[in-house]
Order: C-alpha cells, then sequence, then structure tokens
C-alpha cells in the first residue's frame, strides 16, 4: 500500500528512510527534528529526493532510477499540515471546495455535506476563515483535505499547534476520519497516546534521519529503548479486546479479553465492538497467587513468558494472558523475592484507574 | 465648467497616465516576483536598476530615453520600422516617461506583498491539485492583490505628475504630449496665465484627491474580504 525508500540531504542533515506499511492507518513516530515532516513532504511531492522511490496506494510516485516524478498536484495527497494553511482570501466553503474544482467537479453534494457532518463545520461554511479559532481552522483543514479526492490522506501532527482544550476538540474528529474514511493514512506524530489512539496497528519510528523501527505497534510499545526518554513511561503492551457490557452504575465497562474480564472507566462503544487498550508495564502488579480484598478490579491470569533486565534496578515481564500478551515492569528485587521464571503461573493485577486516561481506539471494519 | 483646452489636457493627462500604468503592470509583476522570490546574487542589481528613475534626475531620465529611443537612435529606428512603434515627440513617449518613473512605485508595493505571502499555503494549494500557474493565479494573486493596487495608484499619480522626463523626451505639444503638468507649467509661464494655471491646478488636485480616495475604498474592500491571520 505505501512503500518509501528515500535518500536526501538537507544542509547537515541526511535522511536515509526505507519502510513500507500494508496497513491501512501507518504511525510516523519520532521525536522533533527526526525527519518525519521531510518524509511526508517527499511523499507529497514537495520536496524531490536524491535518490530512491516512492509509491503511494499502490501507484509509483518517485523513482530516481527511471526519472519518474510525479509532480505534488497530480499526486492526488490530502496533506494536512501542523498548521492549517488555509486560504485567508476565501470563506470556508470555497477552502474546502479548493481542491475539488481541480479534480474536475468531482464532488457530489452528497459527499460534501457528508464532510461537513462528520466535522461538524456546517455553522462555519460562510464565515471568513480568518475569524474561526485554531481547532476549527484545522477541522476545515481536514475537510480540505478529504474533498479533494485524495488516494491518501497524510496527517503532519494536526493537533500539534492546538492549545490542550483545542487538542480535545479536533481529537475526535481525526479519530473518525481513521474510522469513517476508508483512506489510507500516514499519521505524524511525537506523542505516543495520540499515536496509540489513531495508529494502532502499525507504526514507523524514526530518528536522526533513520528508520529506527518498522512494525506492529504492539511490539514497538514493548520497546521503550525506541520510545525515548520522556516516553519510555509509556511502554508496555496494547491488547486487542471486546466490549462485553456496560456497567452504568458504575460508570464503567466490561471488556472481554480472552475471557478474562478487564474494567475501565466507560468506553463510548457498543457491546461486541473491538477496541484496543494500551496497558502500561509500569502500571502492571505481579502477584504469585490471586490476590484477595484488594482494590484493583483487574486481576488477568496468565503465564510468565521471558524476563529481561532493564537498567541497574529493573526487570521486564511477559506475560501470556490468554491469545495475549501483557508487558509488567517490576523491581528486580520484586522479581527475585516472587521467584520469577518463565513458565510459571502468574497474575497481573492492574486498578482500572490506571487505564482511565489511556486512548481507546475504534478498530475500523471490525 | 471645463474648456475644450482644459478638456483636451486633462483626458490627455488621464489617458497617459492610465496607459503607462496598464502598460507597465506586468512587467512590474514579473519583475516584482523576481526580486520577492529569486535567490539569485544578482538581484540587488536588478533592484537598484529599478529604482534608478526614483533618485535620477528626470531630466537625466528624459535624456536618456531620447538618445536610447530616439527616430535616429538603433532601437528607435528599429521600433519604428518594425512595429511603427514611434515615442519621440508622441503621446506614446508622455506614457513611455511616465510608465518608466513611475516604475520603481508599482514594483515596490507589489514586491512586498509577494514577500509578505506564506509559500507554505501556496504547498498546501499544490498538494490540493492545484498546477503551479493555478497557485498563483488562485493563491498567489490574490493574496497579492493590495500590493498591487496601492502599487496602481502611486505609479498612477507618478504618470500623472510626471514632468521632467516627458517635456525632455516627448516635449510641449498642445493635445499630444501637452499633460496637466506641462501645460500649468506653460501657462505660468506666459504673462496673464495664472488663472488659467490656477483652474489647471485645481483640476489636477481633484483628481490626486479622488484616486487616492478611489484607491482606499477598494483597498478596504479587498482587506475584509481577505484579513490577514
Amino acid at each position: 500500500m505505501l512503500s518509501v525508500d528515500v535518500t536526501h540531504r538537507i544542509g547537515d542533515f541526511s535522511l536515509d528512510c526505507r519502510f513500507c506499511s500494508d496497513e491501512r492507518v501507518t504511525g510516523l513516530f519520532g521525536p522533533s527534528g527526526a525527519g518525519k515532516s521531510t518524509l511526508l513532504r517527499i511523499m507529497a511531492g514537495l520536496i524531490r529526493p536524491e535518490r530512491g522511490r516512492v509509491e503511494i496506494a499502490g501507484r509509483c510516485v518517485f523513482d530516481s532510477a527511471n526519472a519518474i516524478h510525479v509532480p505534488a498536484h497530480r499526486r492526488r495527497i490530502g496533506y494536512v499540515f501542523q498548521q492549517a494553511r488555509l486560504f485567508t482570501h476565501m470563506n470556508a466553503r470555497h477552502n474546502l471546495r479548493y481542491g475539488a474544482w481541480f479534480a474536475r467537479g468531482k464532488l457530489d453534494a452528497a459527499r460534501f455535506d457528508q464532510v461537513v457532518d462528520m466535522l461538524d463545520i456546517g455553522p462555519l461554511l460562510d464565515r471568513r476563515v480568518a475569524g474561526l479559532s485554531g481547532g476549527e481552522q484545522q477541522r476545515i483543514a481536514i475537510g480540505r483535505a478529504l474533498l479533494s479526492n485524495p488516494a491518501m490522506l497524510l496527517l503532519d501532527e494536526p493537533l500539534a499547534s492546538l492549545d490542550a482544550a483545542r487538542k480535545e476538540e479536533v481529537l475526535p474528529y481525526v479519530e473518525r476520519l481513521s474510522v469513517e474514511t476508508q483512506l489510507p493514512i500516514v499519521f505524524v506524530s511525537h506523542q505516543l497516546d495520540e499515536l496509540l489512539r489513531l495508529a494502532n496497528r502499525q507504526v514507523v519510528a524514526v530518528r536522526d534521519g533513520r528508520v529506527a523501527y518498522s512494525g506492529p505497534t504492539a511490539e514497538f510499545l514493548a520497546r521503550p529503548d525506541l520510545l525515548g526518554a520522556d516516553q519510555a513511561r509509556d511502554a508496555g503492551a496494547l491488547l486487542r479486546v471486546r466490549v462485553r457490557a456496560h456497567q452504568p452504575a458504575d460508570g464503567l465497562s466490561e471488556l472481554d479479553c480472552g475471557g478474562q474480564s478487564l474494567f475501565v472507566p466507560r468506553v463510548d462503544q457498543a457491546p461486541g465492538r473491538a477496541v484496543t487498550v494500551h496497558v502500561r508495564a509500569r502500571d502492571v502488579m505481579l502477584a504469585r497467587e490471586r490476590p484477595q480484598a484488594i482494590s484493583a478490579l483487574n486481576i488477568l491470569s496468565g503465564t510468565v513468558e521471558s524476563l529481561a533486565a532493564d537498567g541497574d534496578y529493573a526487570v521486564n515481564v511477559l506475560i501470556d494472558v490468554g491469545d495475549q500478551r501483557l508487558e509488567a515492569r517490576v523491581t528486580r528485587r520484586s522479581a527475585q523475592h516472587l521467584g520469577l521464571a518463565a513458565g510459571q503461573p502468574i497474575h497481573a493485577v492492574i486498578k482500572s484507574l490506571a487505564l482511565a486516561e489511556q486512548a481507546w481506539e475504534r478498530l475500523g471494519g471490525l | 465648467m471645463l474648456s475644450s483646452a482644459q478638456a483636451e489636457v486633462l483626458s490627455l493627462s488621464l489617458w497617459v497616465a492610465t496607459t503607462a500604468v496598464l502598460a507597465s503592470l506586468l512587467p512590474a509583476l514579473a519583475v516584482a516576483w523576481f526580486l520577492a522570490r529569486s535567490r539569485w546574487r544578482g538581484k540587488m542589481l536588478v533592484d537598484a536598476l529599478v529604482h534608478l528613475p526614483l533618485v535620477l534626475p528626470p531630466v537625466v531620465t528624459g535624456y536618456l530615453l531620447l538618445v536610447g529611443l530616439g527616430r535616429n537612435s538603433l532601437v528607435g529606428s528599429w521600433l519604428a520600422e518594425t512595429f511603427g512603434l514611434v515615442f519621440a515627440f508622441q503621446w506614446t513617449g508622455a506614457a513611455l516617461a511616465g510608465a518608466i518613473m513611475g516604475f520603481p512605485l508599482l514594483v515596490r508595493p507589489i514586491r512586498l506583498s509577494l514577500e509578505a505571502i506564506d509559500t507554505r499555503v501556496e504547498a498546501a494549494a499544490a498538494t490540493l491539485g492545484a498546477s503551479p500557474v493555478w497557485v498563483v493565479l488562485t493563491v498567489t494573486v490574490p493574496l497579492a492583490l493590495p500590493g498591487v493596487i496601492a502599487g496602481m495608484v502611486l505609479a498612477f499619480a507618478r504618470a500623472l505628475g510626471e514632468f521632467g522626463a516627458t517635456i525632455t523626451f516627448a516635449s510641449n505639444i498642445p493635445g499630444e504630449t501637452r499633460t496637466l503638468p506641462i501645460a500649468i507649467y506653460t501657462f505660468i509661464q506666459v504673462p496673464g496665465g495664472e488663472n488659467e494655471a490656477l483652474q489647471l491646478i485645481l483640476i489636477s488636485i481633484a483628481v490626486s484627491l479622488s484616486a487616492l480616495i478611489v484607491s482606499e475604498l477598494i483597498a478596504r474592500r479587498v482587506k475584509r474580504l481577505q484579513a490577514p491571520l
């Protein structure tokens, strides 16, 4: 679906990246200055790399060996930038219609209304864009990209320029984007929580212009070394579970994790729907025997799969719970005290509240 | 209210100034674009050349035009033979002098407004399917419009008031090159012509003032349509 193999140099910065992804949503993760935006600009045709090949939605748009370089305006890329970059000399409606005009009038009214509804921008249509808030502008920018009839969407940290409140306002729309459109999406972020919410299957981690990791998100999350110092705390596992039932009296939802129950603060999904839950390794406690009279609601039984020392005092423990893997990060002292060893039955204890501010991801099409 | 002689002077002046602005608009856009976007080091030289008429004594500009484009000069005779285009001692010469004197005033605001445009917005237009030409037509030019209008008004006013280069290059021929300032000058030179001169002076004040007001109204309208972020 997406395959990139490029070399490029800008001043002192050199980019040499190779990855491919067959998932519909691909996360591009890395610290600022790692080269994420440069990669997107190369995909969009705004930068012509020195060497390489780029294939988007099965179509080769750049190939230095065969002198192929499809210009940006013929690539059909819906690009949402960090700043909205709206046309200030047009109102919101004309911004939205701009791309369709070049797609030879392929914009039908129903599609327009559908996008306007999805982004809740109906009341903004006849306003001047300069008068809109940052969040509103970014929603118009998303709509503008969607309505240009793109073959792929590139979202370059669309929330980065917004304050926390605006971010919460826009994030749900970006999430709907990944579920309600069937477009391939590349989502760029340096924030792990955003990334997990939107790209929970496939991640490409970029560091210093090189691909440090490319593969399933779940495996990526178990690699604190890739996450960077400030986000290594978020290392852990992604559990794929289903909503079993809601318990309105408690404000909780019960999830089905391979037959075992997982209670979390209410998830906004119908019973039977699949969601993924990010469980941080440092939030998981281990017990040899099933604890009694404990406040934590979630006790998952499993077996220790492997142990790996991490730093001076910590041990990362991989636990097999049914068909899934959980990761726990405990002190070496605790591991020795419990006599942890591979193959041993174990109980993983997780507070529901530790899952409170986690990201819930709806899986499109499930 | 206007005598036929005054009407003739006024309409000739307006015609000459309008021609000067419209004819120099496209070259000015091109030069402004080059000055705003080019990274070529030699552009300072081009910049200086464009601004030269602003600092040179107008008589010098007029004389250079006469030498360069006069009927007996190489370029002048070639233009006359090939296109039938004669500048010296014709209204076209007055328009050319006005255009050259107004050129720096036309280029400068356009250049400034082009430099103020965020090129990232143009990149966004490209990803939405706009080819480079369409990006210019639908994004760059509309965003630069206030600068273009400001430049046109300044250049128009400059062409309307042009005296030194015009009288040197195109002379003082009634009905052909005798524009407002030259007519005023002529009347002042004649004993008892003060009254005629005063009337023309009042006319030229009225014309200049209305040009300024109209441009301000247009600029406000444009600004309302596209308030910057």
